[in-house]
């Protein structure tokens, strides 16, 4: 925050691979841009789902273990419910244009927030640079991380 | 309710700058109220952008957001951060004297 008490840069963690877990972070790093703050986005563990090339146009609704879904947890254990559940909110956010996640990820690129992998997550999977959109800048350490988000908000969803 | 004044005349706006009565907006004030929001000099890309919100506006009441702007407009959004660094949606609904858009997106 500066002397205006107005924030004037955030730091976004995306740590989960769910479409709920994804989400909130995407609309708040592309929220900070739109109000002209710096945004840094920083996915870490199964967050890195949400970059990863072969997976972020697959991401889907937790439907184990939600208990806002008001859902049985036997019934969100049958095969096709999650796919079915992220259909179904697919929809949802279509008809208040909100993107997809691979489009939604390309456009926050695009309006300069900065895209970064967690390297202790990134050697823990096994993955390379390869395995990621473009549009990732780098892959960082945590201390990394800090330096980037230094003077400004850090917000872990 | 502050007033300041734009090309001449004297206009009403809220506490963050935005026309309360869009009415009273004339294209001649827009590179001024762009200079206050840091934008030194207005192109065609952005009097293209300006044009298309007040339009929009004019048609559903209320400013496109940074998403609609970059479908609608003509102009990309990696674009549109270049011409309002500080906030395509918010910045060149300023610029046009429209009330600030709400939209999460």
């Amino acid at each position: 925050m500066t002397g205006n008490g107005k924030i004037e840069k955030v730091s976004i963690i995306i740590s989960k691979g769910s479409l709920e877990g994804v989400y909130p972070g995407l609309i708040m790093a592309n929220g900070a841009r739109a109000e002209g703050m710096e945004a840094n986005l920083f996915f870490t563990f199964f967050g890195l789902d949400a970059i990863h090339k072969d997976r972020y146009e697959h991401i889907k609704v937790a439907t184990v273990g939600n208990p806002g879904l008001h859902l049985p947890t036997w019934a969100g254990a049958i095969p096709g419910v999650s796919a079915a559940m992220t259909r179904y909110m697919g929809h949802k956010m279509d008809r208040l244009d909100i993107p997809p996640i691979p489009e939604f990820v390309q456009m926050i690129a695009d309006t300069g927030a900065g895209l970064y992998a967690c390297q202790a997550s990134v050697d823990l999977f096994g993955f390379g640079r390869d395995d990621f959109i473009g549009q990732v800048k780098d892959i960082i350490t945590v201390g990394e991380f800090y330096d980037l988000a230094a003077g400004g908000q850090i917000v872990f969803t | 309710m502050p007033t300041v004044t734009y090309a001449g005349t004297q206009v009403l706006v809220n506490e963050e700058g935005f026309f309360t009565d869009p009415e009273q907006w004339r294209e001649e004030m827009a590179p001024e109220i762009a200079r206050e929001a840091g934008i030194p000099a207005l192109t065609e890309q952005h009097w293209q952008v300006i044009k298309h919100v007040r339009h929009e506006y004019e048609l559903r009441g209320t400013g496109p957001t940074v998403r609609a702007l970059g479908k609608t407009s003509g102009v990309s959004v990696k674009e549109l951060y270049e011409l309002f660094p500080k906030g395509p949606a918010k910045l060149a609904a300023k610029t046009a004297g429209i009330p600030k858009p709400r939209g999460c997106i």
